[in-house]
């Protein structure tokens, strides 16, 4: 995850509190949407940003998880996402964060 | 009344092979003054000219090897010859670097460029032999001795030419203007590589024609990207008549279509509007060589150990003409455009461009044989984690299709195999935008293997930071009825 971006959440975190604070992802596949969850979860697994070493357990959903679908308009995501979902094999980037956060912390 | 459909009479491609003009890429050139040692890291993996001449993207981007050979051949590519079908008729032709910087310094009609005088010696002969390259050779560049060179360069008003990796230059370009940065001799540098190299895929147009001595065209519709001009006019434009006049296209007059990577589009829409209209009878669009963009991804291709592959310069030329009977139609009904409502958003930008002109013609995507865009070779973005491009439009335009009610959700997954193109072009933006199908499309088209091939190209506009769109245009390409 860009190092700026990083930084910027880090400092909402700690501004806003990490309870007031979600993270939603549209990375378009699997691998940048679990670096990004990892990022702002466990810590930046790069150790090179802001973020290393420090687990901010922010809570973190992609947008095409079906917790995020529930709170949008049905129309308007079809409308902004629907294709985009069909192209980007959306279950498997579901599928890939539904297991990251069953798994244990490093 | 004569029957002005226009229709592809010719295309052919160039690919120049320039390992020593890599250090001035844009990326190269800002990372190497920023690190010098980057230099002769640079340097070590550049790929001798054998090499690059059989590598397999750069065999099918002239035709010497079959798209499907993408397919059927495991990567890496590089590092292994690329199987050999004398059977295959080539679309073009590949230029080594010698002979592109003794044409660098012919065309620089202002003498700002100056060769070593044993180089020209090497050189001379060298174009004097080649069909391809002799017209261009009936004159002598300015020429300078070793010391002089010496000067030239500890004076330091331009930069120094090399022919691939080694260490002593064989050239000088100075700066044209000392307070002008559109005239520095970087920039110069580009617009010759562009003019030379639109003006190299031209000539090549017609030695394609065996029946065509003397160029007949009345217009020249350059979509390369340099911007030509200077202080007062940044992007004052021409390259197409500059290169006209170096290829010796006596009779044409042209101008240049801008329009980031999707240029190569408008600029057969319009050639063959111009052809349609009667205005003029022969058209030629030439798309010239990207310098800025050799070694783009460099640095990632260095950290993993692959070779620099963006090593070649590319150029293709099409000549549109009235309807001949015989050749490839440019359906000009077809055309779509992206209206700025559409916004930027990719999905928004294929129903405007793909689907608004399949629904106006009435058409089925089962009558659409291939969808063609951007083809750059995956070989070069993968490693610079920019993945498969070909395959991620295709993915896209899948998912467009199906949501538009196109086509049935089971058919996405082998939809690039069935009818889109595998990537293989380098990574000169526009020339790898549709353009670099074209030779291709003329072969499939004429001997019956296509019925037809929608092309369409996308344009990063925002990059100039003058607005945050996109743009885009398409149009489909017939065999004659």
């Amino acid at each position: 995850m860009d190092l700026e971006v990083q930084g910027r959440i880090k400092e909402l975190a700690e501004s806003l509190g990490r309870a007031n604070l979600m993270v939603v992802l549209g990375a378009p596949n699997v691998d940048s949407s679990l670096i990004q969850f990892e990022t702002v979860t466990r810590g930046d697994p790069t150790y090179s940003g802001p973020l290393a070493g420090v687990e901010l357990g922010l809570d973190t959903y992609h947008i095409f998880e079906p917790a995020m679908k529930a709170v949008i308009d049905a129309e308007k995501y079809e409308e902004l996402l629907g294709t985009i979902e069909l192209a980007l094999e959306a279950e498997t980037i579901v599928q890939a964060l539904r297991e990251a956060r069953g798994a244990p912390a490093q | 009344m004569a029957n002005l459909i226009p229709v592809i009479k010719g295309a052919r491609s160039v690919l120049i092979h320039t390992p020593g003009l890599v250090r001035y890429g844009s990326k190269p050139w800002r990372e190497i003054n920023a690190h010098p040692s980057r230099l002769d890291e640079l340097k070590r993996s550049l790929q001798p000219e054998q090499q690059a001449e059989s590598y397999l993207p750069n065999r099918v981007f002239l035709g010497k090897a079959s798209l499907a050979s993408l397919y059927e051949t495991e990567r890496p590519w590089y590092g292994r010859a690329a199987p050999i079908s004398n059977d295959r008729l080539a679309m073009g032709e590949f230029v080594e670097e010698k002979k592109f910087i003794a044409l660098l310094a012919l065309a620089d009609v202002f003498k700002h460029v100056s060769l070593l005088e044993g180089f020209w010696q090497d050189a001379s002969p060298l174009l004097r032999d080649s069909p391809l390259c002799e017209p261009f050779a009936r004159t002598t560049p300015a020429l300078v001795t070793r010391e002089r060179l010496k000067a030239e360069i500890e004076k330091g008003e331009g930069i120094p030419l090399f022919a691939g990796g080694d260490a002593e230059p064989i050239g000088w370009i100075r700066h044209a203007h000392h307070e002008d940065a559109s005239l520095h001799a970087h920039v110069l540098l580009e617009n010759l590589c562009a003019k030379v190299s639109a003006a190299l895929a031209m000539r090549e147009l017609l030695l394609g024609q065996r029946d065509v001595s003397e160029p007949n065209i009345d217009f020249v519709l350059s979509c390369s990207e340099e911007a030509v001009g200077d202080r007062y006019q940044r992007g004052g434009g021409n390259l197409a008549k500059a290169a006209a006049e170096f290829a010796g296209f006596g009779s044409a007059s042209g101008m240049d279509i801008k329009n980031f990577c999707a240029a190569p589009i408008p600029a057969l829409v319009t050639g063959a509007a111009l052809v349609q209209s009667g205005v003029f009878e022969n058209v030629v669009v030439v798309g010239g060589a990207s310098l800025p963009k050799l070694g783009m991804k460099f640095l990632y291709h260095l950290d993993k150990g692959i070779p620099v592959l963006e090593d070649v310069l590319a150029a293709v030329a099409v000549w549109i003409g009235p309807d001949d009977g015989a050749s490839p139609v440019i359906n000009l009904a077809s055309v779509g455009r992206h209206p700025v409502r559409s916004g930027a958003a990719l999905d928004k930008q294929l129903k405007a461009i793909i689907v608004e002109p399949m629904n106006r013609l009435e058409l089925k995507v089962s009558s659409v044989d291939r969808f063609v865009t951007e083809l750059h070779n995956p070989e070069i973005t993968i490693p610079a984690n920019g993945g498969d491009i070909p395959e991620r439009n295709y993915k896209m335009l899948a998912a467009v299709l199906v949501s538009s009610g196109k086509m049935e959700r089971s058919e996405m997954p082998d939809f690039m195999k069935r009818k889109g193109v595998p990537g293989y072009a380098p990574t000169q933006g526009h020339i790898a935008s549709a353009l670099a199908y074209v030779p291709h499309a003329l072969q499939a088209l004429t001997k019956g293997e296509l019925r037809n091939c929608f092309l369409f190209a996308r344009a990063s506009l925002f990059l100039g930071q003058l607005t945050q769109l996109s743009d885009g245009m398409s149009v489909l390409l017939e065999r004659h009825p």
